[in-house]
Order: structure tokens, then C-alpha cells, then sequence
């Protein structure tokens, strides 16, 4: 038999369907290997083995007493982004300030799939209320990248790409505000989905930037994502931004042919600067796209060199006023009480808050503050109805849009930290779908001469995640980039 | 633009933040770097362009109007740092003794 922590999501449940093995071996035989790999990877803030056990054992329980009527993901682990909530087990955000928060309640896109019979192994981390690009910025530890363990996986969501990609859960939720899906899929390896904003529920996402927080999922290849999305995505009446529209059937090809499909190919994110291997390798995979019957359509999105600077007035903006309830009340540690509340608020905000969190928030309540409202966070959001228009305008001659993820692959610990500019230019070619709301879809398409994962995106319009996962899908049969994985190097 | 100790001092007030002298620097100096940055959206002209405050055309739903439960006075003050008589317990706010 494989060896259990190889099998993707389709063979975990097709082999526990056929009594190949049973959810309490496969459980037990990922979480040895988190036991081995942990100490290297560190993609894990919180592991729930003895939660996890006990929900396989129940699963297997059902199998048994009811095989008629099963939930589809019977028995299929996973793990969890800590800013998505989970009834019972810890959830801290990466940050200091919810150090042991433990929520009352299940986010939707979560309770989605538990509702699905799946079970979660633990949360795993990401950079401070998923602000980065790197996962340097969680205040507990840094997630290694399993390709090589001296760069970073990649952010916020580099706890989950790098345990997907180390194979020590076949798959994780992440969440994507500016690239935090898409980046670290890029980096690691890994394939995943940022959703059009609304498709799936932000009930109990734990809020950065309300206008852009999408949940979404990372998987080893788009079959998977499709299957677990099919079952996370939809209205939620307890989400007022979530759209009330019905999910289709994501049904995927059984050929490679993308014939009659138009991609169009945007000259602005390939702009100078950028890694060669990375443009050699998207430009690659559209030609082997056209190989398949698609046709490529230079296109021009003129305004995506300003959708840093949008998104670093708007998402901060909106984290300013989101963060504004983390006031050492109502969760986690409560600092300098000794005073009175203004001193309480001021020092447990500041002491307890990360480096990055506090720049943010500083940022956008200057950015929201009187007098400079109109010059600044007016002026971003007027520009982002420009970003929209250029996606609107591409769709009308194009069905997806391919472009690279990040401008180089996984950096080396440290490369970046003292220079917050020059990490926020990491996210440049992921933040317009942000801004735009449209989907996502993140898939290797190589690797560079160091042997690290190069990533492509397809962007689609507003709710057609289907056609993504078409196209990935057939590109994924008719390539292998998706079936090499890193052999985790224990250095200790 | 250039960001002055005393303005970072007010940001931080107004974002209910300690700071400390050497955060402060180093803020003002990557807070400037950033809005110089941003300033790059001046070579625009948006005059005409009505602002996207959401990506989706929709409008805010009211939800039904009927009772339904909603989470126990214990899941409430389970996360508190402290709590008293059922309450939330916060220090006095004009200072003095508690």
C-alpha cells in the first residue's frame, strides 16, 4: 500500500470508502509524521491528536454502523488556518493578544466540511492576523519552508502550504486578503483557491480587512481544492457579505483539452525585476496551455502598479478599525491595569501586538484620521474602482487571465524584515484580484535553478471558480509539476 | 511627506498603542517611506470615479426578526482576563482605587 501521508484528498477518501484503511490509521500515520517533520516544519501553532484521534475513531464508528448514509469526507483529516475559528481549541491569530483564546463556536467554511465528516489535526500558523508574506510575523515562530528549510513558506497562510506540501495533511484552510493563498502555494509547491469575495462565508474568520478577507483552501492539486471547496462554498446567513448564489457542481475534464478557451496574458506582471526563472516558467506553462488548444491574448490591466499602494491604505484602514475590540476586556491577556483603562488599553495593545500589526494599524488610523481621510483612504478606494474596471474590461475578451504569483520564489529568512516596503512588493502581483474581488486559482508550474516551486495564477470573473478548476485541472493532466514534493531535510 | 515624533505620537494615541522612543523612530521613518509611497495614487485623476467601498453589487440583508440563542454568559466572559459578579472587570477610568 502507499504510504498514507502521500495520498491526496480523492485517494484518502476513495481508499477509506473501500476499507483500505480505516480513518484511525491514516490520523495516527500523519500525525507521526508531524511528530518527525514538526521540529523542522514548524507549520503547526496548535495540534489537537487526541481530539483528532478520538473524531476518527467515531468516523470509523459510522462507517461501520451506517454505510448507507455517510457524509462524503467521512474520516478525512485536515488542518486549520488559526484565524478561522474552531469550537474548543485554541485559536491565537498568531498573535500575542488572543494567546489562549478559545472560541465558542466553528467558523461556517470550517463547520462546512466537520458537517462533511472531516477532521481537523490542529491550527496551523501564519503571520499575525494573517499580516505578511512571509509568516516571520507570527508571534510564536516561524514556519520553514519544507523545500528548504532556511527560507520562509511564504504567507500569511505558510502554515498550512508548507504542512500540505511536507505531506504531513493532505490538505488545510487558508485565507487570502492580499495573496495569503496564492503567495504560499507559490512557494511551497502546493495548489489552492482565493475565492470571489462573498463565496465563502467570513463568519468566524477572524477580521483584518473586511472588504478583502476571503477563505479558501490548499491542497496537492486542483481536483482536490474543487472537491473540498465544493462543500465550504456558499450564502451564509450569518455572513451579511456572503452572496446568495448557488454553488454549482465543480465538475473537472477527464481530457486535457482547454480547446476554444481564450487566456489572456498581462503585460503588466511581467514587469522588470522580476525572477527570469519565474517569468520563463508562467510563460512556459501558457505555452503548454496553448499546446492544449488554448489561445494566449497579450491584455493590458493598466492600473495594477497602483494596487500597492490601494492596498496598503484600504486593508490597513479597515485593520485599524477591525483590531480596535483586541483591548485586553473581553480576550486574551490584559497588561498595565494597575493605572486606569486608558493606560490598560495602551500598554496591553502595545506590548502585545507584533511589529507589523502595530505599523498597520498606525498606518491606517492615519489613513482614516481627520484631514487625511479624502487625500488618502477616499483616494484608494476611488483607484480600486479603476483596478475593478481593468478586470471587467479583460473579461469581455478572455475567459481567465494567467499571470505569475510573486515576482521571485521563496526568499531566505530575514531577507526582508527591516524593510517593510520591500516585502510588501512581494505581494504586487496577488493584491489587483484582492482589490477586484475576483477569484484565484494558485498551481506550480516548475521550479527555479535553486529546485524551489515557481507558482502561475488563473483569474477568473466574479464566481466562475469553476472554470479555474477546469483549467487547472487540464493543465494538471497533461503536466507533473503537482506530483513532486520536497524530501524534508532533518537537520538536527 | 515626512512624519514627525509628534505625529507618530498622536497615531498611536489615537490607536490606543504604547510606543516605545526607539518604535517610534523606526516608525516614522517606515510610515513616511509608505506614504510616499501611497502618494504615487496623486498621478490619477479620480475626480470622476465614484469610490468601491465593496466589490459586489449588493445591498446589506436584515435577517429575520425572531428570537434564537445566542451565546451562554459563560462562552462570553470564558476569554476575559478578568470578571466579577458575572461581569466584565476593568479598572477604574478617572484612575484611583479599584
Amino acid at each position: 500500500m502507499t504510504e498514507l501521508t502521500s495520498l491526496t484528498v480523492q485517494a484518502c477518501i476513495d481508499g477509506l470508502r473501500a476499507g483500505d484503511f480505516s480513518s484511525v490509521e491514516l490520523t495516527r500515520a500523519l500525525l507521526q509524521r508531524i511528530d518527525s517533520l514538526e521540529s523542522e516544519v514548524h507549520a503547526f501553532l496548535t495540534l489537537t491528536p487526541d481530539k483528532a484521534l478520538a473524531a476518527a475513531k467515531a468516523a470509523d464508528d459510522l462507517r461501520t454502523s451506517q454505510p448507507e448514509d455517510l457524509p462524503p469526507l467521512t474520516g478525512l483529516p485536515l488542518a486549520v488556518k488559526d484565524v478561522l475559528c474552531l469550537e474548543g481549541v485554541r485559536t491565537t491569530c498568531g498573535s500575542k493578544i488572543l494567546k489562549n483564546f478559545i472560541p465558542p463556536f466553528t467558523a461556517t467554511a470550517v463547520q462546512r466540511l466537520l458537517d462533511a465528516g472531516v477532521i481537523p489535526l490542529g491550527k496551523t500558523n501564519t503571520d499575525e492576523f494573517a499580516m505578511g508574506s512571509s509568516t516571520e510575523n507570527s508571534a510564536y515562530e516561524s514556519t520553514h519552508n519544507p523545500w528548504d528549510t532556511t527560507r520562509v513558506p511564504g504567507g500569511s497562510s505558510g502554515g498550512s502550504a508548507a504542512a500540505v506540501a511536507a505531506r504531513i495533511t493532505p490538505a488545510a484552510f487558508g485565507t487570502d486578503t492580499g495573496g495569503s493563498v496564492r503567495q504560499p502555494c507559490s512557494f511551497c509547491g502546493t495548489t489552492g483557491i482565493k475565492p470571489t469575495y462573498g463565496r465563502t462565508s467570513r463568519y468566524g474568520l477572524i477580521a483584518y480587512g473586511s472588504s478583502l478577507d476571503t477563505v479558501g483552501m490548499i491542497a496537492r492539486n486542483v481536483a482536490d481544492v474543487a472537491t473540498l471547496f465544493q462543500y465550504m462554498a456558499g450564502f451564509d446567513p450569518l455572513d451579511a457579505t456572503s452572496v446568495q448564489l448557488p454553488v454549482p457542481e465543480y465538475t473537472l475534464p477527464e481530457t486535457d483539452s482547454l480547446k476554444g478557451l481564450r487566456i489572456g496574458v498581462p503585460e503588466e506582471y511581467f514587469i522588470e525585476g522580476i525572477q527570469p526563472e519565474v517569468e520563463m516558467r508562467v510563460r512556459a506553462a501558457i505555452t503548454q496551455m496553448e499546446v492544449q488548444g488554448a489561445t494566449a491574448v497579450p491584455i493590458h490591466l493598466p492600473h495594477t502598479e497602483y494596487a500597492l499602494p490601494v492596498y496598503y491604505l484600504i486593508a490597513p484602514a479597515e485593520a485599524s478599525a477591525n483590531l480596535a475590540r483586541y483591548d485586553g476586556i473581553r480576550f486574551g491577556p490584559r497588561l498595565g491595569e494597575g493605572e486606569d483603562l486608558w493606560h490598560m488599553f495602551t500598554e496591553t495593545r502595545g506590548r502585545l501586538f507584533g511589529p507589523e500589526v502595530k505599523r498597520r494599524i498606525m498606518l491606517g488610523t492615519y489613513a482614516l484620521s481627520a484631514g487625511y481621510y479624502d487625500a488618502y483612504y477616499g483616494k484608494a478606494q476611488k483607484v480600486r474602482t479603476l483596478i475593478k474596471r481593468d478586470f471587467d474590461l479583460a473579461f469581455e475578451d478572455v475567459d481567465v487571465i494567467a499571470a505569475p504569483i510573486a515576482p521571485t520564489t521563496a526568499f531566505k529568512f530575514g531577507q526582508h524584515t527591516d524593510d517593510p516596503l520591500a516585502m510588501y512588493l512581494e505581494d504586487v502581483f496577488t493584491l489587483p484580484a484582492n482589490l477586484a474581488g475576483v477569484p484565484g486559482l494558485a498551481f506550480p508550474v516548475g521550479t527555479d535553478s535553486d529546485g524551489m516551486p515557481v507558482g502561475m495564477q488563473l483569474m477568473g470573473p466574479h464566481f466562475r471558480e469553476d472554470l479555474l478548476f477546469q483549467v487547472g485541472h487540464a493543465y494538471q493532466l497533461a503536466t507533473q509539476w503537482h506530483e513532486s514534493w520536497p524530501d524534508v531535510k532533518i537537520l538536527n | 511627506m515626512k512624519l514627525t515624533i509628534e505625529e507618530v505620537e498622536h497615531i498611536a494615541a489615537l490607536a490606543r498603542l504604547e510606543l516605545t522612543e526607539n518604535e517610534k523612530q523606526r516608525y516614522a521613518e517606515q510610515l513616511s517611506d509608505i506614504l510616499d509611497y501611497a502618494a504615487r495614487l496623486d498621478e490619477l485623476a479620480t475626480d470622476q470615479i465614484p469610490p468601491t467601498a465593496s466589490v459586489l453589487d449588493m445591498q446589506l440583508r436584515l435577517r429575520e426578526d425572531h428570537n434564537r440563542p445566542g451565546l451562554s454568559q459563560d462562552d462570553v466572559l470564558g476569554n476575559a482576563a478578568k470578571t466579577q459578579d458575572d461581569q466584565f472587570k476593568v479598572p477604574p477610568i478617572f484612575g484611583g482605587q479599584e
